[in-house]
């Protein structure tokens, strides 16, 4: 069985990896222990500034340190960060386009026990409606790392997901490529296309095994840049296999099923179902049956594939 | 300070008035009644107290200055102007579609503007970012921010006063424009603030309190600021919202609304007798 890291615990490993080659600051509100940017705090503290729990000035502290020259990331749950922080981050960070790395930790239903106000399912829809924003999803504690570098050579605003669960490390480290905005096509298939981010990502490649035991060939494609999409990757999918199914944890409105059905729509029409939270609220409670509960497991997924192949023309 | 210098800020502060009304009423939208109260304090920041450059707005050891309260552009805009990092004339064209006059403060379209602000709360945190990035790169530039007194409602002002004392930001220098009118009425009325001094003080700011139009009284606090070590300082500038045009003074109605041909004929008669 491979190997378990929560991709936030991979981002503060991340941080202080890159510490010492690259110039920036780390912010937190109160967090650290949980966001792991404590890992970061540890080796630089020097550099790194709790803005206790007010995220809203911390994003705006993230500005002007951003507008002064020094690149930063501010982190806190997803739900404070871009649900808190929205305006902030919107008039702040995104209309003057400034160098600020939002790392968002705790995104989505995996967050467990603490329920409903903690499992942010909105986040996505939130960013990806500020001009200019970057979004990034990372899938395991592998591309989380490659994402933070991403980050790091990028110059402009941008948004890191991560969650707070441990989950199966399935890319190998060794010969792992990350580009921004560059979709990664995980398995070929020519019947219907399953297109995944984050943590949905495993669920997807197991998803593709169930529909294989049918006789049904599904590809599978990690979008871990969900802003800007990858639409060359999403349409050649869509004319090739005629069908897309796509996964996320997030709420199935504005994220990233929004984005590929969008881009389906306006480039080359074909059946998107979307997994995902189905506008609702989370729950508490250990993550299996919250996973159950949700829809968000490899046998839905399945399903909604074969749904979406009936619906071909 | 010498009587030749006092003059000629003065002059600068009426011309920042003038700037204001010009832009304000060729936009017919706007905000003069608030941008006159920091006129004063704006002539002293740019002509006097602030380390910039026209010819080099971005110079990377410059001063900051962070117009919180960014509905009053126009005032930043005049004194932008006057020190030359525009032309004059640009200043007519305030709001209109075809310049980089925005409503609110631009960082990307006007040169000299340091942080795009507008949104109530939020320029004095960005302020509070770029005290520490001096701090952390031991350079000596200090950072102003002018905040209003309905913007101190906002919580996140707070935030932002405690982030400063925290830090002990001693070169970050907070101005609050106390014109004591916003848009519902009089700040006593609609949420009042005081004791804005003793607030601030428990935040722990070293607070001075003057007269917001006596520019001798503005040049002593600025000074004093920078003698205070380890914690910020707050000057608290009493104003009157919309100084130097009498039939604006103090009226809540000239928050947010432009002078007609005529209001605005007599606006700069006004300012130009009192040169």
């Amino acid at each position: 069985m491979a190997e378990k890291i929560a991709t936030r615990e991979a981002y503060g490993n991340a941080l202080a990896e890159f510490g010492s080659d690259y110039d920036f600051v780390v912010l937190d509100a109160d967090l650290a222990a949980a966001t792991k940017t404590a890992i970061f705090k540890k080796k630089f503290p020097e550099r790194f500034f709790d803005c206790g729990i007010a995220e809203g000035n911390m994003m705006c502290v993230a500005a002007g340190l951003a507008a002064a020259g020094k690149p930063v990331f501010a982190s806190s749950f997803a739900m404070f960060a871009a649900g808190r922080a929205f305006e902030q981050i919107r008039n702040s960070i995104g209309y003057p386009h400034l160098n600020v790395k939002i790392g968002a930790t705790h995104a989505g239903i995996t967050v467990g026990e603490d329920g409903a106000t903690h499992q942010c399912l909105e986040d996505i829809a939130l960013m990806r409606s500020i001009p200019g924003m970057v979004i990034v999803n990372p899938a395991d504690a592998v591309e989380a790392r490659a994402a933070v570098k991403a980050a790091l050579e990028y110059n402009g605003p941008m948004y890191l997901r991560f969650g707070r669960l441990a989950v199966p490390v399935f890319n190998d480290p060794d010969n792992y490529s990350f580009e921004l905005g560059k979709g990664i096509c995980l398995k070929d298939g020519s019947d219907v296309t399953i297109v995944a981010t984050g943590v949905m990502v495993d669920m997807a490649i197991k998803a593709s095994e169930l529909l294989a035991a049918k006789g049904i060939s599904a590809r599978v494609i990690n979008i871990h840049t969900i802003k800007p999409l990858d639409k060359e990757i999403i349409l050649k999918a869509a004319a090739e296999t005629g069908a897309i199914v796509t996964a996320e944890e997030h709420n199935i409105i504005g994220g990233l099923g929004s984005a590929v059905a969008e881009a389906v729509c306006e480039g080359t029409p074909v059946p998107v179902l979307r997994v995902g939270t189905n506008d609702c609220y989370g729950h508490s409670g250990k993550v299996p049956p919250l996973l159950e509960m949700y829809g968000l497991t490899p046998e839905n997924i399945a399903a909604k594939a074969e749904a979406a192949i009936a619906l071909k023309k | 300070m010498e009587q030749t210098k006092l003059n000629e800020l003065k002059q600068i502060a009426a011309k920042i008035r003038l700037g204001v009304l010009e832009g304000v009423h060729a936009a017919a939208s706007g905000h003069p009644g608030g941008s006159l109260s920091i006129a004063d304090i704006m002539a002293y920041l740019y002509f006097e107290e602030l380390n910039v450059r026209a010819d080099e707005p971005n110079w990377a050891d410059r001063d900051r200055f962070v117009l919180s309260k960014g509905h009053t552009a126009p005032a930043l805009y005049a004194a932008l102007a006057l020190k030359g990092f525009f032309p004059e004339s640009e200043l007519s064209k305030l709001r209109h579609v075809d310049s980089f006059l925005q409503g609110h403060p631009d960082m990307k379209g006007t040169p000299g503007v340091d942080m795009s602000t507008g949104s109530l709360g939020l320029g004095f945190s960005t302020a509070c970012g770029m005290a520490l990035a001096a701090k952390i790169d031991g350079k000596d530039y200090r950072t102003y921010t002018i905040v209003g007194d309905g913007e101190s409602e906002e919580g996140q002002i707070w935030e932002a006063a405690m982030f400063a004392s925290h830090y002990k930001l001693d070169n970050l220098c907070l101005i609050v424009d106390w014109n004591g009118l916003q848009i519902d009425g009089t700040v006593a009325e609609v949420m009042n603030p005081t004791p804005h001094d003793k607030k601030l003080e428990a935040f722990g700011f070293h607070v001075i309190s003057i007269d917001g139009h006596d520019l001798e009284q503005i040049a002593a606090a600025f000074a004093e600021a920078k003698t205070v070590k380890g914690k910020p300082t707050a000057i608290i500038a009493k104003t009157i919202k919309g100084k130097g045009v009498s039939f604006m003074e103090d009226q809540v109605g000239w928050h947010g609304s432009a002078p007609n041909d005529e209001q605005y004929e007599k606006a700069v008669v006004e300012i130009k007798a009192a040169m």
